[in-house]
């Protein structure tokens, strides 16, 4: 066997990855909220940021031959996954040349090309789909491996049950990545379960269950990168749950830590916890940080510009486009 | 009579019910906290506590089955959900349980639950966030399906819906949340099965229930200027329907738009185009027509969107063709959306 690719990559080149990555979100989603005044984006938008080192772990461990579904909160994941960033403008702009041709908005991105398949609103609903399409892997003998990105929230559903018990019955190569940010909506963990760690939820059910810390980008991509090697081993499916931050409101571009739903030690604790900043104490301890950052901040930033100007620039779909694509033309 | 918005007629609507019987609880998420769904919660957990009004995981099916089993023995429950789209969760629960019960065990027991859940279209809603579901429940017997459209109606209807033991589904629509309306000083229930003329008229009927009423009064106002009188029938109950004011109204004026707030097909809009076929067909001078959304999937994209969603320009122009009349090239500002977002 072939040894995993990740382990070809030096630690220094991680996580520089892994930095890029999570200032390219943070930044992304810093215009989203610049624009958003503007009324240019008629679209919810739930944000990212303070999740940035689960997306950008996670998917630096994978392949882009491995697929990926998350949720409505898919700024992230569509960005570490490699999708296109003017495309993602775009569609939040409900543009033509939008990832989902403008149909999806915030909610609905998707970049098969690139291996995420899609993004839904419906909590916990892509659970049993991510796990169908490893169940495929498995059948075509394809070595590629799924990840199911979710919210806490979405393991109150009965179909995660449903779903992680068939895919243990099955030995099927999935990851389950759970995004534990504390809240669903407003809703703490505790308010919803009598046992607050979500990763002894499936202990029962005999899938492996492991807690770790969201914030530390480099911890992400190594437990990832441990449970990616046994499920593509045919060893079985893997739930880990990451302890990670929101920092916005649940939709919208403000905060709202002033609402009683937050402790009073979220924003205090947030920005302690800043996945970004704990990337940068690693990085600095190496020569030359500086001035490197400072190239990749405008290296992403001009990348940042050109996309939305990509998405300015286009145009909206025409009127008969609201017919297409319903169906798909037969093959 | 007092003032106030859709989403407080129904706090109040709540907050009267409750206090008057202690087996009524709420439950859904989201209904305990800041937002308090639309401000339709707000001070009740304060008022009853948290054994009557709570939070509940996202677990649509089982909450709904909990829900259900709580009527059985007793309870009066309120379910909230913030999304209609979310009832395609609890389907099994309120399509096979709570809609068979009464009639599958010979009538030994009802379920008296309320079912409330909102329309979320306003903008950007998309695929998943901004259906309007009232169509689907409408077909199947034994559940009652009612889609108010004034904060007086909202408030009596839950009232009815409240008091009433059987499983009831109510669809309040998000636009109509900034309507403010007259209300009784002392909530009371409004009979179910009783439409609502909300404008009188001798040229056509339009029958258009929710949103899709506040849209026929623009259109209205609009036609009367160029000489046409349209009648607006609100049916506001679904089931049980108010067979006979629509009849009465077709017998009248001999034209019928039926105008829903979602797709046409085996929708609102059908069935109560088929009872007019069926029961008033002698009434008709001209073929019945239909107006809803557009039969594809909800689009985020704006004027996709602007083209997705039926509006009054779209309803008078409509008329105009049935009565063989060209849309007058004046301008018709009124007949523009206002909603400014975010949602
Ligand atoms: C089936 C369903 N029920 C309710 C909702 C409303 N809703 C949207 S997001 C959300 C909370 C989900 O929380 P979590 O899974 O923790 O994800 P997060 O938003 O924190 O990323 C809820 C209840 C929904 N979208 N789908
Ligand atoms: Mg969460």
């Amino acid at each position: 066997m072939k040894a995993p690719f990740y382990s070809s990559l030096s630690s220094g080149m991680r996580d520089w990855k892994l930095y890029r990555l999570m200032l390219k979100i943070r930044m992304s989603e810093q215009k989203i909220i610049d624009i958003y005044p503007s009324d240019k984006i008629q679209s919810p938008i739930h944000l990212s940021i303070g999740q940035e080192a689960v997306a950008a772990g996670v998917c630096l461990a994978l392949k882009s031959s491995d697929r990926i579904y998350g949720t409505y909160r898919g700024h992230g994941i569509y960005i570490a996954k490699g999708g296109d960033l003017g495309k993602m403008f775009s569609e939040l702009y409900g543009k033509e040349t939008g990832c989902s041709r403008g149909k999806g908005g915030s909610m609905h991105l998707s970049a098969p090309e690139v291996g995420l398949v899609g993004c839904s609103a419906i909590v916990g609903s892509f659970i049993p789909v991510a796990t169908g399409d490893a169940l495929a892997a498995q059948m075509r003998k394809d070595s590629r491996v799924v990840c199911s990105f979710f919210g806490d929230g979405a393991v109150d559903e009965g179909v995660f049950f449903e779903s992680v018990n068939f895919a243990i019955l099955k030995n099927l190569p999935i990851v389950y990545v759970c995004e534990n940010n504390g809240y669903a909506i407003h809703s703490k963990v505790l308010d919803r379960h009598k046992q607050p760690s979500l990763a002894r939820l499936v202990s029962g059910l005999g899938l492996i269950g492991k807690r770790h810390d969201g914030n530390d980008a480099p911890v992400v991509f190594k437990t990832m990168s441990q449970a990616i090697t046994q499920a593509r081993k045919g060893k079985g499916p893997v739930f880990l749950e990451y302890m990670t931050n929101r920092w916005h409101e649940h939709v919208g571009p403000g905060t709202d830590y002033q609402e009683s739903y937050h402790s009073p030690k979220d924003k205090e604790n947030n920005s302690r916890n800043d996945p970004i900043k704990k990337m940068e104490k690693i990085l600095k301890k190496r020569k030359g940080f500086s001035l490197r950052a400072d190239i990749l901040k405008k290296e992403i930033q001009n990348e940042i510009d050109q996309a939305v100007n990509f998405a300015e620039k286009s145009p909206f779909p025409s009127l008969q486009s609201l017919y297409h694509d319903l169906y798909a033309e037969s093959r | 009579m007092k003032r106030m918005n859709y989403g407080q007629a129904i706090r109040s609507a709540l907050l009267h019910s409750m206090e008057q019987d202690s087996s009524i609880f709420i439950m859904g998420i989201g209904v305990d906290d800041h937002k308090a769904v639309f401000g339709t919660t707000a001070g009740l957990v304060g008022r009853f506590g948290r054994n009557r009004v709570f939070d509940t995981p996202i677990s649509e099916s089982g909450m709904t089955g909990i829900a259900i089993g709580a009527a059985l023995a007793g309870m009066k429950p309120i379910h909230i959900h913030i999304r209609s789209d979310f009832l395609y969760l609890a389907m099994d629960q309120i399509a096979n349980i709570a809609a068979k019960w009464s009639s599958m065990f010979g009538g030994n027991a009802s379920v008296p639950l309320v079912i409330r859940s909102i329309v979320g279209r306003s903008w950007g809603q998309g695929a998943q966030h901004s259906q309007s579901l009232q169509s689907l429940f409408m077909h199947i017997p034994g559940l009652k399906v009612l889609m108010p459209t004034t904060p007086s109606e909202a408030q009596g209807l839950l009232i009815a819906a409240i008091q009433d033991p059987n499983p009831v589904l109510i669809f309040e629509h998000r636009l109509l949340y900034d309507i403010i309306g007259d209300v009784p000083d002392t909530p009371t229930a409004l009979p179910l099965g009783r439409a609502i003329i909300r404008r009188k008229g001798s040229d056509m009927t339009l029958v258009a229930g929710s949103y899709m009423a506040v849209e026929s009064l623009k259109a209205a106002e609009f036609l009367s200027k160029h000489g046409v009188e349209a009648e607006i029938v609100d049916p506001v109950s679904l089931v049980p329907l108010d067979e006979n004011r629509i009849l009465a109204s077709v017998a009248k004026t001999g034209r019928v738009i039926v105008i829903d707030s979602s797709w046409t097909t085996c929708g609102m809009s059908a069935e109560i185009a088929a009872l007019i076929v069926e029961k008033g067909f002698h009434f008709l001078k001209a073929p019945i027509r239909r107006l809803g959304m557009q039969p594809v999937v909800c689009p985020v994209s704006k004027p996709l969107e602007a083209a997705f969603y039926p509006n009054a320009k779209l309803i008078a122009a409509e008329a105009l063709t049935m009565l063989g009349r060209d849309f007058p090239k004046t301008p018709a500002p009124e007949l523009l959306n206002t909603f400014k977002g975010p949602f």
